[in-house]
């Protein structure tokens, strides 16, 4: 799993103002109806990029300065709401491959180290400067450094926070759970004949 | 780090071990699964060639997309008859059990779970949705969980998480009448905020809760989600004991015996420490409604609207954000406002005693022609015991419609939705923008009796203030 190691990542940033976006806004529910995640790229906040017939409005995901841009900045509580995989799934299908923000709803959080994309929070003080220098110059490129941890520009840099052992997880490419968690089934077997409820209470 | 506490039990005893990520590998003793969130984990299963560790531990049903009018297949929606059909086929294919439309069993997740008997105190369960949180009513560890950790569950019947703090939330006294277990959560998530619970498990215990039936308490632990903590759980005891006793997978004979001693074991001690503690009254609680886009914006009834400008910085932003949505205006009442549907169902408000406390407000009352109201039982045993109690006559005589069970309008994935700005009475538990289905419906967040007045009145209405 060592090609899975996410350390840094470089890119034009795209800006999300606000607090609690929720996971209905990423992903409005009615998209959530396929049944393979292959065409989610196309979904991100569906319903304030376009109007009820399709017509295109102002966002910054419609906008073509910004589509190859890889790092997301919001503000707090991001992708509160449902569990589904589908908003960070989304995000990662459009081109996402980082977010920061002041702070994220947990399950988002985790969903989003599930596959493998570094969600990392900074000072309030400093987001709101990010959002405002990159909505100045939209070129500007940003990295998101899990081994220093910074995030910064040329005209920027603040220190990133997140779970140490959700950098860790990245960082040493351990994000693939179901490859960590396989290593373990002979010790899940027995912690299985051992519970009470899978033995009939211990008849 | 709380000490003794049902959580740190049920957790240690399902640690299989820390993992090099540092975060622990937790068995889970129930998986449930669902339609929209298991296809693609079963892809991943077959992509990697793996079998499921433990079929025997996953049980899976339908709700979230099929219709509630007409339930026969295919249906008209081909995304959603492309749905049913992955999981009817996965769950031959890996022998699970599947609960599908037409059997007794078919309900939505969190209603069939606990009525069939299989979550049981003690356990940890995990499913693909945010409402898991239910199950925790019966003194479980229940956690919402994403796609890739479906797969991960099926794969390694684990996960990998990491602890939580507990924080006690202690509802004291008498809830007056006409306040439900649904206004006392929309009181909890009002107090302690959207965000308040992130990092949390909550444990609510008091004596309003002591005397709360199980459906109650699903309620409450249904929407703990609302409140940003992952999981909420309430300590089991006999009206747990006395609602799973008989239930088809119960343990029963001396197996119950032994089941019963064991539960009492993983209580939370009397002395048990936690992270934080906070004390609510049940005294100070009236109907609950929300006015906003998170179910963190509500008001009791008799309350007029906050004025934004006296809340924190974050809070103003989406306060303002929703006034503008939801085209209503700081310091009005709720009450009175127009509503065009009800919702009467989810996984918050669509048993049994949820659908007699609606029917005792429609009981011999007229849905006023400009409202849609539905009813939309939890599951095929709630709509069966419904029809033998004639609640459905009840509802359909005062001009609402009685659907086929399933999720329906809480997240509008099947064909009940808002058109346009509607405005809905629903016992949902979100309000978020777009969840019912029209990017600008809008959705006001009540009790089933709430609901079910809204509809007779077509308008938001006190429930305190109709006789019945
Ligand atoms: S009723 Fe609503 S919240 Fe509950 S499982 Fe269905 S969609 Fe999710």
């Amino acid at each position: 799993m060592s090609d899975n190691k996410i350390v840094q990542i470089t890119g034009k940033a795209i800006v999300i103002p606000g607090d609690d976006i929720d996971t209905d806004r990423i992903i409005p529910a009615r998209f959530l109806k396929e049944i393979t995640f292959v065409n989610l790229g196309k979904y991100p906040f569906f319903d304030e990029r376009f109007d009820v017939d399709l017509k295109e409005k102002s966002h910054p995901f419609n906008d073509p300065n910004c589509r190859d841009a890889k790092i997301l900045l919001v503000n707090k509580n991001f992708g509160c709401g449902s569990s589904r995989e589908h908003a960070p799934q989304s995000l990662k299908r459009w081109g996402i491959d980082a977010i920061v923000g002041e702070s994220f709803a947990e399950i988002f959080a985790s969903n989003c180290i599930t596959l493998g994309i570094p969600a990392v929070t900074v000072s309030s003080e400093s987001i709101r400067a990010f959002q405002a220098e990159t909505l100045e110059d939209v070129n500007l490129v940003w990295t998101v450094n899990l081994e220093n941890s910074t995030v910064s520009s040329a005209k920027a840099s603040a220190e990133l926070h997140m779970p140490e052992h959700h950098k860790n997880t990245l960082r040493k490419g351990l994000w693939d759970s179901t490859s960590l968690l396989l290593e373990n089934v002979d010790q899940v077997r027995r912690l299985y004949d051992q519970l009470p409820y899978t033995n009939h209470y211990g008849s | 780090m709380a000490v003794g506490t049902l959580y740190n039990k049920i957790w240690d005893k399902h640690t299989v071990c820390e993992l090099q990520t540092g975060q622990h590998q937790l068995f889970i003793g129930l998986h449930l699964i669902h339609e929209v969130t298991s296809p693609q984990a079963c892809d991943m299963l077959r992509e990697r060639g793996l079998p499921v560790l433990f079929p025997d531990r996953t049980v899976a049903t339908v709700d979230h997309i099929i219709p509630t009018t007409d339930q026969s297949r295919p249906y008209h929606d081909a995304q959603a008859e492309a749905m049913a059909q992955a999981l009817h086929d996965n769950t031959s294919e890996f022998k699970i059990r599947y609960f599908g439309v037409g059997s007794a069993e078919q309900g939505i997740v969190h209603v069939m779970g606990p009525e069939q008997g299989m979550v049981h105190p003690g356990m940890t369960v995990a499913c693909g949705d945010s409402h898991t949180s239910t199950h925790g009513a019966f003194g479980t560890l229940a956690f919402g969980i994403g796609t890739t950790q479906v797969g991960d569950v099926l794969a390694t019947q684990c996960l990998s998480m990491d602890p939580l703090k507990v924080r006690k939330v202690q509802i004291d006294g008498n809830l007056q009448t006409g306040v439900f277990a649904k206004d006392v959560i929309l009181h909890v998530i009002r107090k302690l905020g959207v965000k308040g619970g992130i990092g949390y498990a909550y444990e609510y215990c008091g004596s309003t809760i002591k005397t709360m039936t199980m459906e109650e308490r699903m309620t409450v632990c249904n929407m703990s989600i609302e409140g940003g903590a992952r999981i909420g759980y309430i300590n089991p005891d006999s009206i747990t004991y006395a609602y799973l006793e008989g239930r088809p997978y119960a343990p029963s004979g001396e197996a119950w015996e032994r089941a019963v001693q064991y539960w009492e074991t993983i209580k939370s001690d009397q002395e048990a420490r936690y992270d934080d503690e906070i004390q609510i009254y049940a005294e100070q609680i009236a109907p609950h409604i929300t006015w906003g886009i998170n179910p963190g914006q509500s008001v009791g009834i008799d309350e007029s609207l906050p004025d934004p400008t006296l809340l924190p910085d974050g809070e103003r932003q989406t306060a303002e954000h929703a006034y503008r949505h939801m085209n209503l205006k700081p310091g009005q009442s709720m009450n009175g406002v127009k509503i065009d549907v009800v919702f009467i169902g989810s996984c918050t408000n669509s048993r049994i005693e949820d659908l007699r406390a609606a029917a005792t407000v429609a009981k011999g009352q007229k849905v006023p022609g400009h409202v849609r109201a539905i009813v939309v039982p939890g599951s095929r045993q709630v709509a069966t015991q419904s029809e033998s109690e004639g609640l459905h006559e009840v509802f359909i005589d005062a001009g609402f419609e009685w659907r086929e069970p399933g999720c329906s309008m809480c997240l509008a994935m099947n064909p009940d939705r808002l058109e346009g700005s509607e405005i809905s009475a629903s016992t949902s538990n979100r309000n978020f923008i777009g969840r019912q289905g029209s990017p600008n419906g809008r959705t006001l967040l009540m009790s089933p009796q709430m609901a079910a007045a809204a509809a007779v009145n077509g308008q938001v209405t006190d429930v305190r203030t109709l006789a019945h």
